[in-house]
């Protein structure tokens, strides 16, 4: 099972002075179980891209199969399963703690499930799932307002009001930004957490290069709308053109990697974490070099 | 749906109405809106609207975008039409349950349409012509003599100014907030009116909260550059009036007169 997108374009205000393209012709498989992450740099279509996966926008031209079924639905019949099929996509938009609205946690939490019909019992039951997996006391939290909330609780609340979905998929767009350091190793120990254990597959969007090579098994990074590449990080990160062409930094440590390898010192071309760095240099370090 | 509002949205050109001083263009168009308001004859209200099509024509405004700023306003249209149609008195043409539509009804409701029409297009083209921040120039420059009568010109500008300046922000944020209760399963589309007024709940209190934060963080940011009120405040690109504004002025003072004097002349009266 895939999320696999067939030349993909975006017109935004077609038939307009205003029409501007955001995506064109954008091909991808996205494997259940990988970890994908989105790279590219402001307006290169990653938030348009992400708005396709769960079928809140249509394709201009091309199209979005969930599971083989195409999320733009023609006729009553097909456009009941693409929305049933679309439901398997879980989305975190950017600053997700800024569409809570309900006067205390668990309330918000079932706003997804209480949408999908549920049984009371059935979404108390999400609800806590949901919570323990963001890490937020049941007890301790269900009856707080999440207005009364830090930053980074409001936005386990947001991102626990979408997994009350139990969606196969969860697409994230910058889960991170705007936290403070802690708060930013907290959420993507959890999210690494959701990946192995609750085998949901993650798409994410991220500015950050060392959170890609770290995490995800493979990168799509745009530029312009369009494809420059999808392929695992590490391959990606080594071709400088790519990274060059989509506006983007290498992770620091990679940075550090090729200015020792110029300077004649032997680092192996797969080394782009700090640990992995650290390793090599005291590696040759030992070696008396 | 949210990409149809046109309200203050500016079309960049190049053309004699987008180099006009915005106090030109905002003077000719409470004339030519008087205008509109006052004659009721077949041939002025010819006059007015190929007036009216060749500034369409002279600003470059697409066509399409024209007709999108009336589209919010069909209903009113279409409900003041029929109105006229059934309620003026005359020959009937058809009758419905105690209402007769009549050949003069038709007639009157297609120019009182019209007259709705042409008000709407010009004001449209004002704003299509003119960047917000000229236009808010404007209106302060042509309220500053009233400043003597306790008239707030600069505060009413400048509140103008940030409404506009927000709309835009505001629409794409309820387009934001929107897709993301959408993706937990909220439907803004179906269901009884009541369950629809209730869908509206997730997406209000969100909308409030962030424009209250946005409300804050202007004010802070705007104290923080000495922001004091209009007093001894100077303009980096002070408006001026040139040639083409005299030019427009006389040419729209003769189209008036010439509209004056024709106006007992040709065609007749429509209504009293």
């Amino acid at each position: 099972m895939a999320i696999v997108l067939q030349d993909v374009s975006y017109t935004y205000m077609a038939n307009t002075p205003l029409e501007r393209q955001a995506l064109s012709g954008i091909s991808a498989v996205i494997q259940e179980g990988s970890f994908t992450a989105i790279a590219g740099h402001t307006g290169s279509g990653k938030s348009t891209l992400l708005q396709h996966l769960n079928g809140l926008i249509h394709p201009t031209s091309g199209q979005v199969l969930m599971d083989e079924v195409n999320l733009q639905g023609k006729g009553k019949a097909e456009r009941r399963r693409a929305k049933a099929a679309a439901r398997q996509v879980g989305m975190v938009f950017q600053y997700p703690e800024q569409q809570l609205f309900e006067e205390t946690v668990e309330k918000d939490i079932a706003f997804g499930p209480r949408n999908l019909g549920l049984s009371e019992e059935e979404i108390e039951e999400r609800v806590q799932s949901a919570m323990e997996l963001m890490h937020l006391d049941y007890k301790a939290f269900k009856d707080v307002s999440p207005f009364a909330l830090s930053g980074g609780q409001m936005r386990r609340v947001a991102i626990a009001g979408v997994l009350a979905l139990r969606p196969k998929y969860l697409v994230l767009d910058e889960p991170t930004a705007g936290l403070d350091p802690r708060g930013r190793r907290k959420l993507t120990e959890t999210i690494t957490r959701l990946h192995r254990e609750e085998h949901v597959t993650i798409i994410f969007v991220s500015h950050n290069m060392d959170d890609i090579v770290r995490l995800a098994d493979r990168v799509l990074v745009l530029a312009h709308g369009k494809l420059l590449a999808y392929a695992p990080p590490q391959e990606v990160f080594q071709d400088s053109r790519i990274l060059e062409e989509a506006g983007l930094q290498p992770p620091e440590a990679f940075k550090l990697a090729d200015e020792l390898r110029q300077a004649g010192f032997d680092i192996p071309a797969h080394a782009m974490l700090e640990e992995d760095i650290v390793s090599s240099i005291l590696r040759l370090y030992r070696q008396g070099r | 749906m949210l990409s149809d509002i046109t309200i203050g949205q500016f079309f960049p050109g190049d053309t004699f109405l987008h180099r006009l001083d915005p106090r030109t263009k905002l003077i000719a168009l409470i004339f030519l809106m008087v205008a509109i308001f006052v004659f009721h004859t077949f041939g002025v209200y010819t006059a007015l609207t190929v007036f009216t099509l060749a500034l369409v024509f002279a600003s470059k405004v697409p066509f399409g975008m024209i007709l999108r700023s009336l589209k919010p306003l069909l209903w009113i249209l279409l409900f003041t039409f029929f109105i006229h149609v059934f309620s003026t008195p005359g020959e009937s043409l058809l009758h419905l349950w105690r209402f007769d539509a009549t050949l003069e009804g038709i007639e009157r409701g297609a120019f009182i349409s019209l007259r709705l029409i042409l008000l709407i297009v010009l004001a449209s083209l004002l704003t299509f012509t003119t960047s917000p921040l000229k236009l808010t120039d404007a209106m302060e420059a042509l309220l500053s003599p009233l400043k003597r009568f306790g008239v707030p010109a600069h505060e009413l500008a400048m509140m103008m100014t940030i409404a506009l300046r927000f709309v835009p922000t505001l629409i794409e944020e309820t387009d934001r907030i929107m897709k993301a209760q959408e993706s937990r399963g909220a439907d803004f589309s179906e269901g009884s009116l009541m369950a629809r007024i209730r869908a509206v709940i997730p997406v209000l209190v969100p909308l409030f909260l962030s424009a209250f934060r946005r409300a804050d963080d202007l004010a802070l940011a705007m104290e923080a550059r000495c922001y004091h009120g209009g007093e001894g405040r100077t303009q980096m690109k002070a408006l001026s009036f040139h040639r083409l504004d005299g030019l427009a002025f006389v040419f729209t003072a003769l189209f008036l007169i010439i509209l004056t004097i024709s106006s007992g002349q040709l065609g007749g009266v429509l209504w009293g």
